[in-house]
């Protein structure tokens, strides 16, 4: 697989999503986002957590706007595959490749610590590595994870089974506890809390390994 | 416009005393104009000049064979090994923060990282050590929320995980939090910058954000007491951008790869005015500066100004011209600043250029080396009246008074606000003990440790001293780590007191005897006077944080304590309860002397722990609250129940030093019962884990009871 992890001058989980891919097997090259293109080939477009351009204001939203996203818009739009973890979360959500909004954390804090995940589809290159209905534990810290959908977009997502992950505990007031959203057509995944940081059994666990190894073992057989 | 006439008044105010100004008038044999007159006061405050506790300072233990750079630059340098060095040092925000709780604190960690990406260092962990007054207080949940909140805005955003620190709350600090940060960073030894200017006719860049009017004399603000007066300080404080630092250290540590930096600094307090001098200074050089060529975010800035502004997210180095391109090429990838201000001269002169006008002409050498030095009177603190009889507790009931005040109970609500995990590489994220980071892509991690007990070293400098430094040994140790050297962050209250200058020298002789003593030089270090308001001083507290080395996963002790595990306690048992936790939290009095440091004993102990960590399952370090909390922290950490044979108050809540509890299975115990004999450590069988009871002799609660009450405390004090 090779993916393209995307560098904003904010962006600091940049080398540890590199890693994730890497130990997974992927081959990784890092992606300027003064860059209009992407590299040839890429499997898959990888955006990490930080603070893309300071986040003052809306997070992800200047992001958006940068030359590399418009080439991850066109990348998503010819069925490219896209994850965004975190910030990148919140900058697929401004690109308009992920319905919805992520508000400021219910509780108002910035939060860091290990949460519990239930997989709620088993159905997309992403989560094919898990059974649906699994519960695995991943790191979140963030300031604005608190995902926010209408009634009319819940009812879609659900329906059209697009909640990837949902919080045992709902630490930040998301809407219907949901955590992960894929796109229509399964191939653009955003999520706020960090598989990334959860590969290595000596930092913070191994249940997102299995996410970075579903891909690895989809690109392979594609 | 014209400058200000130099009067005593505008003397006074920039807090020079009439013998300095005297002192200033022989320099240079005549009047400063007003930008001199800023510059000077700058140079010469407290807090960049270190005048009254220079002469002691000197007496610390600051080398070793691992250290490869002591005091007197940005921050002290450790070899780890494998070509790799450990940058760190602390630095204390604490007058800023209490004036602006969330910018002073936000731009305290801005500081303290760049003094670690300024030497070529990536900051890969950083600590706090915090200091409030008692939770009640009505400025105390402001201040506590308004920190917490800036260091997570700041760390997080850069991108450096937080794995440690304290929070401590006691009535002295009502009027002056301390704000104590603490940043780490990795570097290969053969490639650290430092600050020294060299070459005649060398251009001096400007690096970063642009110079606006905030933080103008903010080093002498943090040089003087508060009175009531404080809410007009408040524009003396700096804003921080993160962004913008994040940018900052990305770009310096890639032009620091191209080979075109000489020599760098950070602008930190002072500014302009203290990265320009000391670069001079250091190389021997004079330096020009045209101030026509600074960047500006606000228009008419003068002279003064801009030599005095501590805007945030700035450097200044001297270039190599060769590689100017490519220099400049760097700093518009990651859209900064860079700006020709200046070079440097072969005269001794720092001459300052504004809309071609001299502005300030100023002898360098002089400037950075005459500041005053004193010799401030002090008296040794009488001892401590002995301790008054202490009435015996339940058990059960005195540990439920420690883990319910927010001194010792656990403090997840600061840690989750923090991102103690980006970089991926954190071991041990903050709770008990040290906070451990891998060094990335290599088997060696390491420990990191932030310690003090104030009320110890109120009532006896000189141990107190001791035992911060022996505190800091034995958290590094419990995890298995080999200490290397520390940074010690000073605050103390006005040091023109000779009891307040006896406090400092007494925690200075027993941080020099215990840092000899456990082989931990002394590399960087910051001293903060002046704590006070309207005359009254803080507890003194002198913060040591402490480095150690783990070469491999082999050597980390980081286990859980687990069902029919053994307790052992290390280290000899005396009941001491002078200045404990039980006595301050319980009983409400601080009567009685510190606890006395061993520091052979310390040594041994530490050794042993290390030699024999393969028989060590869990191990936690005994500080406040004795043995009763550590054991209550590790049962607590490993969701098991622990029982202690004693129910003695002194042996259960006694704060003796040199002592470590540690868990692990009868054989392992039975072996270190041989290895310890032969090594004449004291050790003795004082418990065991299990169940779901704590049970100290005959008192007893359930864990889910008793845990519950530890993790909710502290945020039912502070929100």
């Amino acid at each position: 697989m090779r993916a393209g992890v995307i560098v904003f001058p904010g962006s600091n989980c940049d080398r540890d999503l590199a890693v994730a891919l890497e130990r997974a097997g992927a081959s990784v090259s890092m992606v300027w986002h003064k860059d209009s293109r992407l590299p040839d080939g890429l499997d898959l477009v990888a955006i990490p957590g930080g603070f893309s351009f300071g986040d003052y204001l809306r997070c992800g939203a200047i992001a958006a706007q940068s030359p590399i996203s418009k080439a991850v818009v066109k990348h998503a739009n010819s069925g490219g595959y896209v994850i965004g973890i975190c910030n990148g979360f919140q900058v697929l959500t401004e690109t308009g490749l992920l319905p919805g909004a992520l508000m400021r954390n219910a509780g108002l804090k910035f939060l860091c610590k290990p949460v519990g995940l239930r997989v709620e589809t088993s159905d997309s290159a992403f989560t094919s590595g898990y059974s649906a209905g699994q519960t695995v534990q991943f790191p979140v810290a963030h300031h604005d994870g608190n995902y926010t959908a209408d009634a009319e977009l819940l009812k879609r997502l659900n329906g059209e089974d697009r909640v990837a992950f949902r919080y045992v505990n709902n630490p930040n007031g998301s809407s219907d506890d949901i955590a992960g959203v894929l796109s229509k057509n399964r191939r653009v995944l955003g999520l706020m809390p960090h598989p990334e940081r959860a590969v290595d059994g000596a930092h913070g666990g191994v249940d997102g390994g299995g996410m970075f190894a579903s891909l690895v073992n989809v690109m392979q057989s594609a | 416009m014209s400058d200000p006439k130099i009067t005593e008044d505008l003397i006074a105010a920039h807090g020079l005393a009439p013998d300095e100004y005297a002192e200033i008038i022989r320099l240079l044999n005549r009047e400063p104009t007003y930008t001199e007159l800023g510059i000077f006061s700058a140079m010469w405050n407290e807090h960049c000049s270190y005048k009254s506790s220079k002469k002691w300072l000197r007496t610390l233990p600051t080398t070793g064979p691992q250290v490869i750079c002591g005091p007197g630059e940005n921050a002290g340098i450790v070899d780890i090994g494998d070509g790799q060095c450990v940058v760190f040092k602390m630095e204390s925000h604490n007058h800023p923060s209490y004036i602006e709780p969330y910018q002073g604190a936000a731009t305290g960690m801005g500081g303290i990282l760049r003094d670690v990406f300024t030497m070529g260092a990536r900051p890969i962990a950083a600590m706090n050590s915090l200091s409030f007054g008692e939770p009640d207080h009505p400025k105390t949940r402001q201040l506590v929320n308004g920190v917490v909140d800036g260091i997570g805005g700041y760390g997080n955003c850069f991108g450096v995980p937080t794995i440690g620190g304290e929070v401590r709350f006691h009535p002295a600090y009502n009027g002056n939090c301390l704000v104590n940060a603490f940043a780490a960073g990795l570097a290969d030894t053969d490639k650290i910058f430092y600050s020294a200017a060299s070459g005649i006719g060398m251009p001096v860049v400007y690096l970063g954000a642009k110079t606006g009017r905030d933080g103008v004399g903010g080093a002498t603000m943090a040089s003087a007491e508060f009175d009531e007066n404080i809410e007009e300080k408040r524009p003396t404080v700096q804003v921080g951008d993160p962004f913008t630092e994040k940018r900052l250290m990305e770009a310096t540590l890639e032009l620091m790869a191209t080979g075109a930096v000489i020599s760098i600094q950070d602008m930190g307090a002072a500014g302009l005015t203290c990265s320009a001098v000391e670069m001079g200074d250091k190389g021997n050089l004079g330096i020009r500066l045209n101030l026509n060529d600074v960047p500006v975010r606000e228009v008419a800035m003068t002279a003064y100004e801009m030599m005095l502004s501590e805007s945030q997210e700035r450097m200044l180095m001297v270039l190599n011209p060769a590689l100017e391109a490519e220099a400049k090429a760097v700093f518009e990838k990651w859209d900064l600043d860079f700006a020709i201000v200046g070079e440097t001269i072969a005269e001794d002169r720092f001459l300052i250029y504004h809309n071609d006008r001299v502005m300030a002409d100023l002898p360098l050498t002089k400037l950075a080396g005459s500041a005053p030095e004193y010799d401030r009177p002090w008296v040794k603190t009488p001892a401590a009246p002995e301790l008054q009889p202490v009435p015996g507790v339940d058990p059960v009931d005195g540990l439920r008074a420690l883990i319910s005040s927010p001194n010792y109970a656990a403090k997840q609500w600061v840690y989750q606000q923090y991102d103690t995990q980006v970089m991926a590489d954190t071991v041990v994220a903050p709770g008990i003990g040290a906070g451990i980071v891998r060094v990335h892509g290599t088997p060696k991690m390491l420990a990191f440790t932030s310690d003090v007990t104030p009320r110890y070293v109120k009532a006896n400098p000189v141990e107190g001293g001791k035992q911060a430094v022996a505190e800091a040994y034995r958290n590094l140790t419990a995890v298995g780590a080999t200490p290397l050297a520390t940074t010690d962050n000073l605050n103390f209250g006005n040091p023109e007191k000779p009891e307040i200058m006896g406090q400092f020298v007494g925690a200075i002789q027993g941080i020099g005897a215990a840092v000899s003593a456990l082989n931990m030089p002394i590399v960087s270090g910051n001293v903060s006077l002046y704590n006070e308001t309207d005359g009254t001083g803080i507890l003194p507290t002198p913060t040591i944080g402490a480095v150690g080395l783990i070469n491999s996963a082999d050597d980390l002790i980081a286990g859980q304590a687990r069902d029919g595990h053994i307790a052992l306690l290390i280290g000899e048992t005396h009941g001491h309860l002078g200045q404990s936790a039980l006595l301050a939290e319980v009983f409400n009095r601080e009567d009685g002397d510190a606890p006395a440091v061993d520091l052979t004993a310390e040594k041994n102990n530490g050794d042993f722990i290390r030699a024999n960590h393969s028989l060590i399952t869990a191990c936690c370090d005994l500080s406040d609250g004795g043995l009763a909390l550590a054991a209550f922290e590790m049962a607590e950490n490993a969701g098991v129940g622990v029982t202690l044979n004693s129910d003695d108050t002194p042996t259960l809540f006694g704060e003796d030093q040199g002592r470590y509890l540690i868990a692990c299975d009868f054989d392992q115990a039975e072996a270190l019962m041989v290895a310890a004999g032969a090594a004449g450590v004291p050790i003795e069988t004082v418990g065991q884990f299990g169940g779901d009871q704590v049970k100290f002799g005959a008192s007893s609660a359930p864990i889910g009871e008793l845990s519950t009450l530890f993790r909710s405390a502290f945020a039912q004090s502070v929100t």
